[in-house]
Protein backbone atom coordinates (compact mmCIF):
# COMPACT_ATOMS: atom_id res chain seq x y z
CA UNK A 1 0.00 0.00 0.00
CA UNK A 2 1.36 3.30 -1.21
CA UNK A 3 -0.18 6.80 -0.52
CA UNK A 4 1.19 10.20 -1.30
CA UNK A 5 -0.16 13.53 0.05
CA UNK A 6 0.38 16.50 -1.44
CA UNK A 7 0.72 19.17 1.44
CA UNK A 8 2.33 21.77 -0.50
CA UNK A 9 0.47 25.25 -0.23
CA UNK A 10 -1.25 23.79 2.97
CA UNK A 11 -0.78 25.80 5.83
CA UNK A 12 -0.14 24.57 9.65
CA UNK A 13 -1.48 22.06 11.03
CA UNK A 14 -3.29 21.13 7.39
CA UNK A 15 -0.44 18.90 6.44
CA UNK A 16 -0.08 17.24 9.93
CA UNK A 17 -3.88 16.16 9.57
CA UNK A 18 -3.85 15.21 5.79
CA UNK A 19 -0.80 13.04 7.18
CA UNK A 20 -2.83 11.70 9.71
CA UNK A 21 -5.75 10.63 8.00
CA UNK A 22 -3.76 9.00 5.24
CA UNK A 23 -1.77 6.60 8.19
CA UNK A 24 -5.15 5.85 9.69
CA UNK A 25 -6.70 4.69 6.33
CA UNK A 26 -3.96 1.79 6.40
CA UNK A 27 -2.61 -1.35 8.50
CA UNK A 28 0.72 -0.82 6.95
CA UNK A 29 2.77 0.96 3.92
CA UNK A 30 4.38 4.12 2.52
CA UNK A 31 2.87 6.99 2.69
CA UNK A 32 4.87 10.15 0.96
CA UNK A 33 3.83 13.31 2.17
CA UNK A 34 5.10 16.29 -0.18
CA UNK A 35 5.68 19.53 1.77
CA UNK A 36 6.46 22.91 0.96
CA UNK A 37 8.10 24.79 4.20
CA UNK A 38 10.90 23.85 6.83
CA UNK A 39 7.66 23.62 9.64
CA UNK A 40 5.27 21.82 7.84
CA UNK A 41 8.59 19.07 7.24
CA UNK A 42 8.96 19.16 11.15
CA UNK A 43 5.41 18.41 12.14
CA UNK A 44 5.17 15.65 9.73
CA UNK A 45 8.23 14.10 10.71
CA UNK A 46 7.05 14.20 14.49
CA UNK A 47 3.41 12.81 13.75
CA UNK A 48 5.39 10.23 11.97
CA UNK A 49 7.64 9.05 14.83
CA UNK A 50 4.57 9.88 17.49
CA UNK A 51 3.03 7.39 15.45
CA UNK A 52 5.72 4.90 15.39
CA UNK A 53 6.77 4.91 11.98
CA UNK A 54 9.69 4.78 9.86
CA UNK A 55 10.67 8.32 8.56
CA UNK A 56 12.93 9.79 5.64
CA UNK A 57 12.96 13.01 3.88
CA UNK A 58 14.40 13.70 0.91
CA UNK A 59 14.92 17.60 -0.29
CA UNK A 60 14.06 18.52 -3.95
CA UNK A 61 13.64 22.32 -5.07
CA UNK A 62 12.66 23.52 -1.34
CA UNK A 63 9.84 20.63 -1.52
CA UNK A 64 10.32 18.04 0.85
CA UNK A 65 9.43 14.33 0.47
CA UNK A 66 8.51 12.89 3.63
CA UNK A 67 8.38 8.89 3.46
CA UNK A 68 6.77 7.22 6.00
CA UNK A 69 6.97 3.45 6.59
CA UNK A 70 3.78 2.31 8.61
CA UNK A 71 4.19 -1.33 10.22
CA UNK A 72 6.59 -4.20 9.08
CA UNK A 73 8.53 -3.03 6.07
CA UNK A 74 7.94 -5.65 3.95
CA UNK A 75 10.83 -5.18 1.57
CA UNK A 76 8.91 -5.58 -1.49
CA UNK A 77 7.15 -2.63 -1.10
CA UNK A 78 10.37 -0.42 -0.46
CA UNK A 79 11.73 -2.36 -3.55
CA UNK A 80 8.53 -1.43 -5.56
CA UNK A 81 8.55 2.01 -4.28
CA UNK A 82 10.50 3.41 -7.81
CA UNK A 83 10.44 7.04 -6.04
CA UNK A 84 13.44 8.89 -7.47
CA UNK A 85 13.68 10.29 -3.96
CA UNK A 86 13.63 6.35 -2.23
CA UNK A 87 18.09 7.46 -1.55
CA UNK A 88 18.00 8.23 2.23
CA UNK A 89 17.85 5.39 4.17
CA UNK A 90 19.24 2.18 2.34
CA UNK A 91 22.90 3.50 2.68
CA UNK A 92 26.13 2.54 3.80
CA UNK A 93 26.59 3.00 7.38
CA UNK A 94 29.90 4.92 8.40
CA UNK A 95 32.19 4.79 11.35
CA UNK A 96 34.22 7.55 11.86
CA UNK A 97 37.19 7.32 14.44
CA UNK A 98 39.17 10.19 14.68
CA UNK A 99 39.01 13.89 14.32
CA UNK A 100 41.07 13.66 10.91
CA UNK A 101 41.50 11.02 8.03
CA UNK A 102 43.55 8.46 7.67
CA UNK A 103 47.66 8.16 9.16
CA UNK A 104 50.13 10.44 8.91
CA UNK A 105 50.19 14.30 8.50
CA UNK A 106 47.47 16.19 11.05
CA UNK A 107 47.05 18.98 8.68
CA UNK A 108 46.31 17.01 5.30
CA UNK A 109 44.30 15.03 7.28
CA UNK A 110 41.52 17.72 8.66
CA UNK A 111 41.79 18.92 4.92
CA UNK A 112 41.03 15.46 3.92
CA UNK A 113 38.15 14.78 6.75
CA UNK A 114 36.28 17.79 5.33
CA UNK A 115 36.46 16.98 1.46
CA UNK A 116 35.48 13.57 3.06
CA UNK A 117 32.40 15.29 4.26
CA UNK A 118 31.51 17.34 1.46
CA UNK A 119 31.20 14.34 -1.02
CA UNK A 120 29.31 12.23 1.37
CA UNK A 121 26.99 15.12 1.27
CA UNK A 122 26.87 15.63 -2.69
CA UNK A 123 26.82 11.87 -3.81
CA UNK A 124 23.59 9.85 -3.99
CA UNK A 125 22.76 7.27 -2.23
CA UNK A 126 22.68 8.97 1.02
CA UNK A 127 24.18 6.85 4.00
CA UNK A 128 21.80 5.67 6.74
CA UNK A 129 24.22 6.38 9.60
CA UNK A 130 27.09 8.52 10.65
CA UNK A 131 28.81 7.64 14.08
CA UNK A 132 31.50 9.30 15.61
CA UNK A 133 33.54 7.24 18.40
CA UNK A 134 36.90 8.14 19.89
CA UNK A 135 38.24 11.68 19.42
CA UNK A 136 36.08 11.40 15.77
CA UNK A 137 33.68 12.86 18.36
CA UNK A 138 35.24 16.81 18.23
CA UNK A 139 33.44 16.90 14.74
CA UNK A 140 30.07 17.20 16.16
CA UNK A 141 30.71 19.43 18.47
CA UNK A 142 30.23 23.49 18.43
CA UNK A 143 33.28 25.22 16.24
CA UNK A 144 33.95 21.87 13.95
CA UNK A 145 35.43 22.43 10.76
CA UNK A 146 32.98 19.86 8.90
CA UNK A 147 29.31 21.12 11.59
CA UNK A 148 27.49 22.39 8.64
CA UNK A 149 27.77 19.30 5.80
CA UNK A 150 26.85 17.17 9.14
CA UNK A 151 24.15 19.31 9.85
CA UNK A 152 22.89 19.07 6.66
CA UNK A 153 23.47 15.32 6.69
CA UNK A 154 20.96 15.23 10.18
CA UNK A 155 18.20 17.37 8.37
CA UNK A 156 17.82 14.92 5.30
CA UNK A 157 17.35 12.34 7.63
CA UNK A 158 20.60 10.73 7.80
CA UNK A 159 21.45 9.89 11.49
CA UNK A 160 24.32 11.82 13.09
CA UNK A 161 25.15 9.90 16.48
CA UNK A 162 28.19 10.30 18.83
CA UNK A 163 29.34 8.33 21.19
CA UNK A 164 28.37 9.17 24.76
CA UNK A 165 31.14 7.43 26.41
CA UNK A 166 33.55 9.52 23.91
CA UNK A 167 31.98 12.40 24.39
CA UNK A 168 32.14 12.52 28.30
CA UNK A 169 35.84 11.03 28.13
CA UNK A 170 36.84 14.62 26.32
CA UNK A 171 34.73 16.75 28.27
CA UNK A 172 32.36 17.52 25.62
CA UNK A 173 28.91 16.58 26.44
CA UNK A 174 28.02 20.02 26.85
CA UNK A 175 28.94 21.09 23.37
CA UNK A 176 27.66 18.70 21.24
CA UNK A 177 26.12 20.67 18.19
CA UNK A 178 24.83 18.48 15.83
CA UNK A 179 22.84 14.66 16.05
CA UNK A 180 22.25 12.69 19.07
CA UNK A 181 24.19 10.86 21.49
CA UNK A 182 24.58 7.04 21.34
CA UNK A 183 25.93 3.89 22.51
CA UNK A 184 27.80 0.95 22.25
CA UNK A 185 24.64 -1.61 21.54
CA UNK A 186 23.10 0.64 19.05
CA UNK A 187 26.36 1.28 17.39
CA UNK A 188 27.23 -2.47 16.78
CA UNK A 189 23.49 -3.12 15.78
CA UNK A 190 23.09 -0.17 13.33
CA UNK A 191 26.25 -1.56 11.67
CA UNK A 192 25.30 -5.13 12.13
CA UNK A 193 21.86 -4.28 9.84
CA UNK A 194 23.52 -2.25 7.43
CA UNK A 195 24.16 -3.39 3.81
CA UNK A 196 27.61 -1.97 4.11
CA UNK A 197 29.38 -0.48 7.08
CA UNK A 198 32.86 1.52 6.45
CA UNK A 199 35.02 2.07 9.07
CA UNK A 200 37.15 5.50 8.47
CA UNK B 1 12.96 46.74 15.06
CA UNK B 2 12.74 49.33 17.38
CA UNK B 3 16.44 49.70 18.00
CA UNK B 4 16.72 50.52 14.61
CA UNK B 5 15.48 54.21 15.54
CA UNK B 6 16.73 57.50 16.91
CA UNK B 7 16.70 56.50 21.11
CA UNK B 8 14.44 59.15 22.49
CA UNK B 9 16.16 60.95 25.46
CA UNK B 10 14.70 62.64 28.84
CA UNK B 11 15.84 62.10 32.54
CA UNK B 12 12.12 60.90 32.75
CA UNK B 13 12.26 58.09 31.10
CA UNK B 14 12.56 55.38 33.10
CA UNK B 15 12.03 52.24 30.68
CA UNK B 16 12.06 52.69 26.96
CA UNK B 17 13.11 50.50 24.15
CA UNK B 18 16.39 49.47 24.82
CA UNK B 19 15.92 46.66 27.13
CA UNK B 20 13.46 44.78 24.69
CA UNK B 21 10.65 45.34 27.92
CA UNK B 22 7.12 45.03 28.12
CA UNK B 23 6.00 48.22 28.33
CA UNK B 24 7.32 52.04 28.48
CA UNK B 25 7.64 53.50 31.92
CA UNK B 26 7.47 57.89 32.38
CA UNK B 27 8.04 59.15 35.53
CA UNK B 28 5.17 61.71 36.58
CA UNK B 29 6.62 62.95 39.89
CA UNK B 30 8.24 61.77 42.85
CA UNK B 31 5.62 59.21 43.77
CA UNK B 32 3.81 58.46 40.39
CA UNK B 33 5.16 56.87 36.97
CA UNK B 34 3.26 56.47 33.86
CA UNK B 35 2.76 52.67 32.44
CA UNK B 36 2.20 52.25 28.99
CA UNK B 37 1.56 49.59 26.54
CA UNK B 38 -0.27 48.87 23.74
CA UNK B 39 -0.80 44.94 22.16
CA UNK B 40 -3.67 43.64 19.61
CA UNK B 41 -4.14 40.57 17.20
CA UNK B 42 -5.80 38.17 15.13
CA UNK B 43 -8.50 35.50 17.17
CA UNK B 44 -6.81 32.72 18.37
CA UNK B 45 -9.87 31.11 19.56
CA UNK B 46 -13.37 30.65 17.56
CA UNK B 47 -15.57 32.22 20.42
CA UNK B 48 -15.91 36.22 20.21
CA UNK B 49 -16.24 36.62 23.98
CA UNK B 50 -14.02 34.12 24.73
CA UNK B 51 -11.04 36.14 22.18
CA UNK B 52 -12.19 39.48 23.24
CA UNK B 53 -11.36 38.55 27.59
CA UNK B 54 -7.84 37.09 25.82
CA UNK B 55 -6.97 39.74 23.99
CA UNK B 56 -7.30 41.98 26.84
CA UNK B 57 -5.92 39.83 29.50
CA UNK B 58 -3.01 39.86 27.27
CA UNK B 59 -2.45 43.17 27.08
CA UNK B 60 -3.37 43.80 30.65
CA UNK B 61 -0.60 41.31 31.88
CA UNK B 62 2.33 43.77 30.51
CA UNK B 63 1.26 46.44 32.83
CA UNK B 64 1.28 43.37 35.91
CA UNK B 65 4.69 42.71 34.73
CA UNK B 66 6.61 45.84 34.99
CA UNK B 67 4.82 45.71 38.93
CA UNK B 68 1.82 48.50 38.28
CA UNK B 69 -1.47 48.89 38.41
CA UNK B 70 -3.93 49.44 34.71
CA UNK B 71 -5.44 52.71 35.39
CA UNK B 72 -7.14 53.78 31.78
CA UNK B 73 -7.67 51.56 28.33
CA UNK B 74 -8.31 52.23 24.46
CA UNK B 75 -9.67 49.40 22.79
CA UNK B 76 -8.22 48.76 18.95
CA UNK B 77 -10.22 46.75 16.46
CA UNK B 78 -10.11 45.79 13.00
CA UNK B 79 -13.02 44.24 12.37
CA UNK B 80 -15.28 43.28 9.09
CA UNK B 81 -18.07 44.47 9.45
CA UNK B 82 -20.11 43.43 6.33
CA UNK B 83 -18.66 39.76 6.59
CA UNK B 84 -19.29 39.29 10.32
CA UNK B 85 -22.00 41.48 11.47
CA UNK B 86 -21.97 43.43 14.57
CA UNK B 87 -22.96 40.77 17.13
CA UNK B 88 -19.80 39.37 16.74
CA UNK B 89 -17.74 42.58 17.39
CA UNK B 90 -19.98 43.15 19.99
CA UNK B 91 -19.00 39.87 21.97
CA UNK B 92 -15.66 40.65 21.34
CA UNK B 93 -15.83 44.24 23.37
CA UNK B 94 -18.22 42.29 25.89
CA UNK B 95 -15.24 40.00 26.92
CA UNK B 96 -12.40 42.90 26.89
CA UNK B 97 -14.92 45.20 28.80
CA UNK B 98 -15.18 42.10 31.48
CA UNK B 99 -11.70 41.38 31.73
CA UNK B 100 -11.06 45.36 31.80
CA UNK B 101 -13.66 45.57 34.80
CA UNK B 102 -12.43 42.41 36.83
CA UNK B 103 -8.67 44.62 36.63
CA UNK B 104 -10.23 47.28 38.19
CA UNK B 105 -9.73 49.70 35.06
CA UNK B 106 -11.60 51.57 32.85
CA UNK B 107 -12.15 51.74 28.97
CA UNK B 108 -12.01 55.61 28.05
CA UNK B 109 -12.43 55.35 24.26
CA UNK B 110 -11.01 53.11 21.55
CA UNK B 111 -10.62 53.25 17.71
CA UNK B 112 -12.21 50.71 14.93
CA UNK B 113 -10.87 50.23 11.15
CA UNK B 114 -12.70 48.13 8.69
CA UNK B 115 -10.44 45.25 8.13
CA UNK B 116 -10.67 42.04 5.82
CA UNK B 117 -9.94 40.11 8.91
CA UNK B 118 -10.88 40.64 12.56
CA UNK B 119 -8.11 41.89 15.19
CA UNK B 120 -8.58 43.17 18.46
CA UNK B 121 -6.31 44.27 21.72
CA UNK B 122 -6.17 47.34 24.01
CA UNK B 123 -3.82 49.95 24.80
CA UNK B 124 -3.25 50.07 28.78
CA UNK B 125 -2.54 52.77 30.98
CA UNK B 126 -1.23 51.88 34.46
CA UNK B 127 0.38 53.84 37.49
CA UNK B 128 3.29 52.73 39.63
CA UNK B 129 5.58 53.91 41.70
CA UNK B 130 8.88 55.35 39.88
CA UNK B 131 10.91 53.35 42.57
CA UNK B 132 9.03 49.99 42.64
CA UNK B 133 8.91 49.91 38.63
CA UNK B 134 9.79 46.00 38.06
CA UNK B 135 12.14 45.30 34.37
CA UNK B 136 13.19 42.23 32.91
CA UNK B 137 17.16 43.83 33.07
CA UNK B 138 17.64 43.03 37.01
CA UNK B 139 17.87 39.37 38.23
CA UNK B 140 20.50 38.76 40.57
CA UNK B 141 23.14 35.95 40.49
CA UNK B 142 21.55 33.63 42.79
CA UNK B 143 17.41 34.21 41.87
CA UNK B 144 15.16 31.40 41.53
CA UNK B 145 12.42 31.85 38.80
CA UNK B 146 9.10 31.46 39.28
CA UNK B 147 6.59 31.00 36.60
CA UNK B 148 2.69 31.39 37.06
CA UNK B 149 0.92 29.70 34.20
CA UNK B 150 1.73 26.45 31.92
CA UNK B 151 3.53 27.06 28.49
CA UNK B 152 1.34 25.75 25.67
CA UNK B 153 -1.08 27.82 24.07
CA UNK B 154 0.62 28.04 20.59
CA UNK B 155 0.69 24.51 20.56
CA UNK B 156 -2.69 23.96 21.58
CA UNK B 157 -4.22 26.95 19.12
CA UNK B 158 -2.63 24.99 16.71
CA UNK B 159 -4.45 21.58 17.38
CA UNK B 160 -7.57 23.31 17.87
CA UNK B 161 -7.28 24.66 14.17
CA UNK B 162 -6.88 20.68 13.42
CA UNK B 163 -9.77 19.38 16.00
CA UNK B 164 -8.31 17.94 18.13
CA UNK B 165 -7.12 17.30 22.09
CA UNK B 166 -10.43 19.36 22.99
CA UNK B 167 -9.67 19.32 27.11
CA UNK B 168 -6.59 20.77 26.45
CA UNK B 169 -7.60 23.77 23.76
CA UNK B 170 -10.31 24.16 26.49
CA UNK B 171 -7.28 24.66 29.29
CA UNK B 172 -5.77 26.82 27.21
CA UNK B 173 -8.29 29.06 26.71
CA UNK B 174 -9.08 29.76 30.07
CA UNK B 175 -5.46 30.08 31.19
CA UNK B 176 -4.84 32.79 28.56
CA UNK B 177 -8.02 34.34 29.77
CA UNK B 178 -6.78 34.29 33.29
CA UNK B 179 -5.32 37.80 34.74
CA UNK B 180 -1.98 38.08 35.96
CA UNK B 181 -3.44 40.23 38.61
CA UNK B 182 -3.60 38.36 41.74
CA UNK B 183 -0.17 36.88 40.64
CA UNK B 184 1.19 40.87 40.51
CA UNK B 185 -0.51 41.75 43.85
CA UNK B 186 1.41 38.98 45.61
CA UNK B 187 4.69 39.91 43.71
CA UNK B 188 4.35 43.26 44.86
CA UNK B 189 4.24 41.97 48.63
CA UNK B 190 7.49 40.40 48.08
CA UNK B 191 11.29 41.70 47.12
CA UNK B 192 11.35 40.33 43.63
CA UNK B 193 13.93 41.56 41.52
CA UNK B 194 13.24 41.82 37.56
CA UNK B 195 9.83 40.01 36.12
CA UNK B 196 8.34 39.76 32.43
CA UNK B 197 5.47 38.21 31.37
CA UNK B 198 5.56 35.20 28.76
CA UNK B 199 4.43 35.91 25.02
CA UNK B 200 5.34 35.64 21.19
CA UNK B 201 8.96 34.95 22.30
CA UNK B 202 7.90 32.14 24.04
CA UNK B 203 9.44 30.88 27.30
CA UNK B 204 12.97 30.64 26.02
CA UNK B 205 12.96 33.61 24.38
CA UNK B 206 11.54 35.85 27.60
CA UNK B 207 13.92 33.86 29.43
CA UNK B 208 16.87 34.76 27.23
CA UNK B 209 15.85 38.69 27.13
CA UNK B 210 15.91 38.40 30.81
CA UNK B 211 19.04 36.71 31.08
CA UNK B 212 20.62 39.33 28.35
CA UNK B 213 18.87 42.28 30.13
CA UNK B 214 20.23 41.51 32.94
CA UNK B 215 23.79 40.17 32.05
CA UNK B 216 23.45 36.77 33.64
CA UNK B 217 23.29 33.02 32.51
CA UNK B 218 20.34 30.84 33.61
CA UNK B 219 19.51 27.07 33.90
CA UNK B 220 15.74 25.72 34.01
CA UNK B 221 14.93 22.88 34.96
CA UNK B 222 13.15 21.04 32.12
CA UNK B 223 10.51 18.73 34.39
CA UNK B 224 9.72 22.06 36.60
CA UNK B 225 8.21 23.47 33.76
CA UNK B 226 4.31 23.13 33.85
CA UNK B 227 2.68 22.13 30.97
CA UNK B 228 -0.79 22.83 29.99
CA UNK B 229 -3.03 19.46 29.57
CA UNK B 230 -2.45 17.56 26.89
CA UNK B 231 0.31 20.19 25.38
CA UNK B 232 3.05 17.91 25.04
CA UNK B 233 1.34 14.84 23.36
CA UNK B 234 -0.10 17.69 20.97
CA UNK B 235 3.80 18.79 20.04
CA UNK B 236 4.61 15.52 19.92
CA UNK B 237 2.27 14.56 17.31
CA UNK B 238 3.58 17.65 15.37
CA UNK B 239 1.30 20.41 16.41
CA UNK B 240 3.54 23.05 16.63
CA UNK B 241 2.93 26.57 15.10
CA UNK B 242 5.92 28.13 12.56
CA UNK B 243 6.59 30.66 15.53
CA UNK B 244 8.09 27.92 17.54
CA UNK B 245 10.46 27.17 15.11
CA UNK B 246 11.22 30.94 14.73
CA UNK B 247 11.89 30.96 17.97
CA UNK B 248 13.99 27.93 18.17
CA UNK B 249 16.54 29.43 14.86
CA UNK B 250 16.65 32.98 16.72
CA UNK B 251 17.61 31.22 20.06
CA UNK B 252 19.89 28.96 18.74
CA UNK B 253 22.63 29.74 21.70
CA UNK B 254 20.18 28.07 24.20
CA UNK B 255 21.86 24.25 25.09
CA UNK B 256 19.78 21.41 26.17
CA UNK B 257 21.03 18.25 28.10
CA UNK B 258 20.62 15.51 25.82
CA UNK B 259 17.53 13.79 28.03
CA UNK B 260 15.09 16.96 27.49
CA UNK B 261 12.62 15.52 24.99
CA UNK B 262 11.88 17.07 21.77
CA UNK B 263 8.20 17.77 22.98
CA UNK B 264 9.17 19.62 26.03
CA UNK B 265 12.09 21.71 24.07
CA UNK B 266 9.21 22.73 21.30
CA UNK B 267 6.59 24.02 24.23
CA UNK B 268 9.66 26.13 25.61
CA UNK B 269 9.63 27.95 22.27
CA UNK B 270 6.11 27.85 21.61
CA UNK B 271 5.06 31.26 21.09
CA UNK B 272 2.78 32.32 24.31
CA UNK B 273 -0.84 34.21 24.42
CA UNK B 274 -1.32 35.81 27.74
CA UNK B 275 1.53 33.83 29.11
CA UNK B 276 1.83 33.90 32.96
CA UNK B 277 4.74 36.67 35.03
CA UNK B 278 8.29 35.03 35.08
CA UNK B 279 9.47 36.51 38.40
CA UNK B 280 13.14 36.01 39.80
CA UNK B 281 13.84 36.48 43.59
CA UNK B 282 16.38 36.06 45.92
CA UNK B 283 16.42 31.97 47.27
CA UNK B 284 15.71 33.21 50.51
CA UNK B 285 12.25 34.39 49.46
CA UNK B 286 11.20 31.90 46.67
CA UNK B 287 9.80 29.31 48.83
CA UNK B 288 7.66 32.00 50.90
CA UNK B 289 6.80 33.97 47.48
CA UNK B 290 5.42 30.36 45.94
CA UNK B 291 3.60 29.30 48.81
CA UNK B 292 1.67 32.75 48.53
CA UNK B 293 1.32 32.21 44.97
CA UNK B 294 -0.31 29.15 45.64
CA UNK B 295 -2.50 30.50 48.70
CA UNK B 296 -3.89 33.22 46.06
CA UNK B 297 -5.25 30.37 43.79
CA UNK B 298 -1.97 30.79 41.51
CA UNK B 299 -2.55 26.83 41.39
CA UNK B 300 0.27 26.12 38.64
CA UNK B 301 3.46 28.23 40.06
CA UNK B 302 6.10 26.69 39.76
CA UNK B 303 10.00 27.28 40.53
CA UNK B 304 11.16 26.24 36.73
CA UNK B 305 15.07 27.35 37.29
CA UNK B 306 18.05 29.73 38.30
CA UNK B 307 20.03 32.53 37.76
CA UNK B 308 23.34 31.12 37.60
CA UNK B 309 25.93 33.53 37.76
CA UNK B 310 26.82 36.58 35.93
CA UNK B 311 27.39 35.90 32.34
CA UNK B 312 26.69 36.85 28.89
CA UNK B 313 23.00 35.13 28.87
CA UNK B 314 23.95 31.69 28.18
CA UNK B 315 20.44 29.31 28.85
CA UNK B 316 20.59 25.81 29.78
CA UNK B 317 17.77 23.75 29.81
CA UNK B 318 18.24 20.24 31.68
Amino acid sequence: MSINVDARGLGCPQPVIATKKALESIASGVITTIVDNATAKENVAKLAAASNCGVSITETNGHFYIKITKGDTPTETSLADEDTSSSVGEGVVYLITQDTMGHGSKELGAVLMKSFMYTVLESRPQPKAIMFVNSAVQLTIAGSPVLEHLKQLAERGVEVLSCGTCLDYYNLKDKLAVGGVTNMFTIVETMAAAPKAVTI
Amino acid sequence: MLCQLRKPTDPNLLVGIETADDAGVYKLDENTALIQTVDFFTPIVDDPYMFGQIAAANSLSDVYAMGGKPLTVMNIVAFPMCKLGPEVLLKILEGGQDKVAEAGAIIVGGHTVDDDEPKFGLSVTGLCHPDRVLTNANAQPGDWLILTKPVGTGVLATAARADMFPAGVEAASLSMAALNRKAAEVMARHTVHACTDITGFGLLGHIYEMAVGSKTDIQIEAKSVPLLPEAAEAAAMGLVPGGAYDNRNYLSSVRFAEAVPECLRDLFFDPQTSGGLLMSVAESEADNLLADLLQAGIREAAIIGRVTKIGAGEIYVY
